[in-house]
């Protein structure tokens, strides 16, 4: 059971787009907006008071890869290995990443909830490869010295 | 008139909705996985697929017709489709069919060797899943899901409830509950609905067969069989009796070859709980108080009531089931009877996997012992009557055991949606000249409408009657009443659409032509039995003055 405030929260972004099913994904994108992942909790409530069954709203949950139902890092890096990207060794990139968090294929997040690592298939940036984003910021023609050291930095800033 | 030219013949059709059912109608029977008439249209699995004048192929489920189309079902394209679809079903499936429960009903085996399928190039990569067996009515194999999504339809659909769904994409997509959950953690009510439409052996009854042979073999065990109404009519379907036929004689002297010890009727447990429905019925309508009355003799529906209506659970009759019932007053008599030292056994034979569960609920038990002590549906006795090397149609039919063998034709409708409606009304009204009996018949509680509705008048009241089957209608049904848009002071809710007759434990495949068989049989049975209604029930009578006496609540009700 979560806190009360969550379901608190969600009643309010319910009621921005409208207890209808059609406006499950905006709602749910909205939730995991909120606290960086999707509580399935949150989910379960979601689909009770638009009127669908859990089962359904977990199909739709689970088709689309945005959606998570762990906790993600304050950071989350997407690591992109696109053709480009891939050509460009992105994976030297994602192995330094992995040594330095201390991270794996399934252990995704740090203990300390400041890093997770995911990979992507393209960000659409293709000029710029091999890139990686890290919340809302691009970081283009990535080394895997360069990374190391991003990820230096934004442990200080921490 | 329209007409479409189907394989070089001019076919007339009128406002079929597509082009599957004028094929059918045309007589000519495609394959299909994922199309049920009574289900919305999926048009995935591709079986159907047919071939214009223009060489274009499509689902023929999930087409219109249209007047002057011209459509070929059997060209060598499709042939090779429908080979190549079935190949590459197989090449993710489970290839163990010897050992399958499904082994004889899977239509996915049936349709390889329909389409000459006998190799599979293809190595099996999906990942093996465990079999989930915590719910008591059904098992769930994953391993065997071909993703048609008639489960996911039947259940959401016609049930309402949505226990699964489609999860994941791409080679990962599986149906399943949310967040992968056990089905013991669902809110499924075990009805076995999705059994029925499964194609495979992914969803099949959880069987109890085992146990039951070993306490037929056991001398300190006296194993005392009761049959459900709707089973008569189904039994005789895996040994080619005609549909809808009436084989309890048979059933019974196979049940004694198998070495039951004692075989009765659930009929019997029928007309009591016609009685105390009754009973009670009146009581709440004297005092004007907890009205309506809903039935209780179905468990998916008491279940569904409980999870998804909580507050209108109260208005469900205190009555137990007429198997529980009828297992109580058993295990009461063999504990009046300290002399016979055999252990007593209740095996109930239903139509129903939700029977399953139901005889789990504290409320079946009585001095700390369960009512009924194993549940086994049509299809698990059909087997083990074939495990014991016995042919149904063959067997000298036998008649039940005395004392608890002797039922009205009231309590034999009880398998069919309307039928303990009509009991009751039966009952209440209290007279059984055949004229009374046809008025009955004919207010409005026969027939296969989902919903019901009509007025008898019981003393100086309109009592206002609603009858209801599949859990969807019924949802629907206690919502409008939840809102106050309608109002009954009597429910009678089966989750089964057509009632126990199409109950999830039936022996498989059955379709429309069938289930009217088995509604027929079951009124015939009553048409032909001289005993009318419940209370004409001499045993029952004389039960009251003996085993039941003072002791009605404690084994006819739920102690609440
Ligand atoms: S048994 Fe009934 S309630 Fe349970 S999943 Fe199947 S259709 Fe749904
Ligand atoms: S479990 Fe059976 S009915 Fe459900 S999708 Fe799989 S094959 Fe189809
Ligand atoms: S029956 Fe038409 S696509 Fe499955």
């Amino acid at each position: 059971m979560l806190d009360k405030s969550y379901y608190e929260k969600a009643d309010e972004i319910i009621a921005q787009h409208g207890a209808e099913q059609k406006a499950l994904i905006p709602i749910i994108q909205d939730i995991q907006n909120e606290y960086r992942y999707l509580p399935p909790e949150l989910l379960s409530y979601v689909a009770g008071k638009i009127g669908i069954s859990e089962a359904k709203a977990f199909s739709v949950a689970t088709f689309y890869e945005n959606f998570s139902f762990d906790p993600k890092g304050k950071y989350v890096i997407k690591v992109c290995d696109g053709t480009a990207c891939h050509v460009r060794n992105s994976l030297s990139v994602l192995d330094r990443l992995y040594t330095e968090l201390g991270l794996s294929k399934d252990k995704v997040t740090t203990d300390d909830m400041l890093f997770t690592l995911e990979t992507v298939s393209c960000l659409g940036a293709c000029g710029l490869a091999p890139v990686m984003m890290i919340n809302e910021d691009v970081y283009p023609a990535m080394t895997p010295d360069k990374a190391a050291e991003v990820i230096r930095k934004l442990r200080e800033e921490a | 008139m329209k007409y479409m030219t189907i394989n070089n013949r001019k076919v007339a059709f009128d406002d079929e909705k597509n082009v599957l059912s004028v094929l059918r109608k045309a007589g000519i029977n495609l394959p299909t996985f994922c199309y049920h008439s009574e289900l919305s249209t999926y048009g995935a699995c591709r079986m159907c697929v047919v071939e214009d004048d223009r060489g274009r192929i499509f689902a023929s489920c999930s087409e219109t017709p249209r007047d002057g189309m011209v459509i070929y079902t059997n060209t060598p394209k499709l042939q090779h489709h429908r080979k190549m679809i079935i190949e590459l079903l197989l090449a993710s499936h489970c290839r163990d069919c010897t050992t399958c429960h499904a082994n004889g009903t899977c239509e996915l085996r049936q349709l390889a060797l329909q389409l000459g399928v006998s190799y599979v190039r293809f190595k099996n990569y999906k990942e093996q899943v465990p079999i989930d067996e915590t719910s008591p009515s059904i098992v769930i194999d994953q391993n065997k899901c071909i993703l048609c999504g008639d489960c996911v339809r039947t259940c959401e659909e016609i049930q309402g409830i949505g226990v699964f769904d489609f999860a994941y994409r791409g080679s990962k997509m599986k149906v399943t509950p949310a967040f992968n959950r056990k089905m013991s953690e669902t809110d499924c009510v075990g009805c076995g609905q999705c059994r029925l439409v499964c194609p495979t052996g992914a969803i099949t009854i959880k069987t109890n067969f085992r146990p039951v042979w070993e306490a037929l073999a056991d001398k300190n065990t006296r194993v005392v069989a009761q049959i459900a109404p709707a089973v008569r009519v189904a039994i005789g379907d895996k040994f080619g009796l005609e549909k809808g036929r009436n084989a309890i004689g048979k059933l019974s002297a196979a049940l004694r070859m198998m070495g039951f010890d004692e075989v009765y009727d659930t009929n019997l447990g029928a007309d009591i709980t016609v009685i105390e429905e009754a009973k009670e019925f009146v009581e709440r309508l004297e005092k004007n108080e907890n009205l309506p009355l809903f039935t209780s003799c179905c468990p998916g529906w008491v279940k569904f009531c409980e999870n998804k209506h909580p507050e209108m659970a109260k208005h469900i009759s205190t009555c137990r089931s007429p198997q529980s019932m009828f297992g109580a007053i058993i295990k009461e008599e063999a504990r009046c009877n300290p002399k016979d030292e055999r252990k007593t056994m209740v095996v109930s034979i239903m139509p129903c996997t939700a029977k399953k569960g139901e005889i789990l609920r504290p409320e079946h038990y009585d001095d700390g012992e369960p009512v009924v002590d194993y549940v086994l549906t049509t299809s698990e006795v059909s087997r083990m009557i074939k495990e014991a090397g016995m042919d149904l149609s063959q067997i000298t039919p036998e008649a039940l055991d005395m004392p608890f063998g002797i039922a009205s034709g009231a309590a034999a409708i009880f398998g069919v949606t309307g039928g303990v409606t009509e009991a009751v009304i039966r009952h209440v009204v209290g007279d059984s000249t055949s004229a009374t009996l046809a008025d009955i018949s004919n207010i409005g509680v026969r027939g296969t409408a989902q919903v019901k509705e009509f007025e008898v008048t019981v003393g100086d009241r309109d009592v206002k009657i609603a009858v209801v089957h599949g859990l969807k209608a019924a949802d629907e049904l206690l919502t409008k009443m939840e809102k106050g848009e309608v109002y009954y002071d009597f429910v009678e809710v089966m989750a089964c659409k057509r009632g126990c007759i199409a109950g999830g434990g039936q022996p498989l495949p059955f379709g429309p032509r069938t289930k009217n068989a088995r509604y027929k049989g079951l009124y015939k049975i009553d048409s032909k039995s001289q005993i009318k209604i419940s209370q004409d029930n001499p045993i029952v009578m004389n039960m009251y003055d003996t085993i039941l006496k003072g002791k009605e609540h404690k084994l006819l009700h739920n102690q609440k």
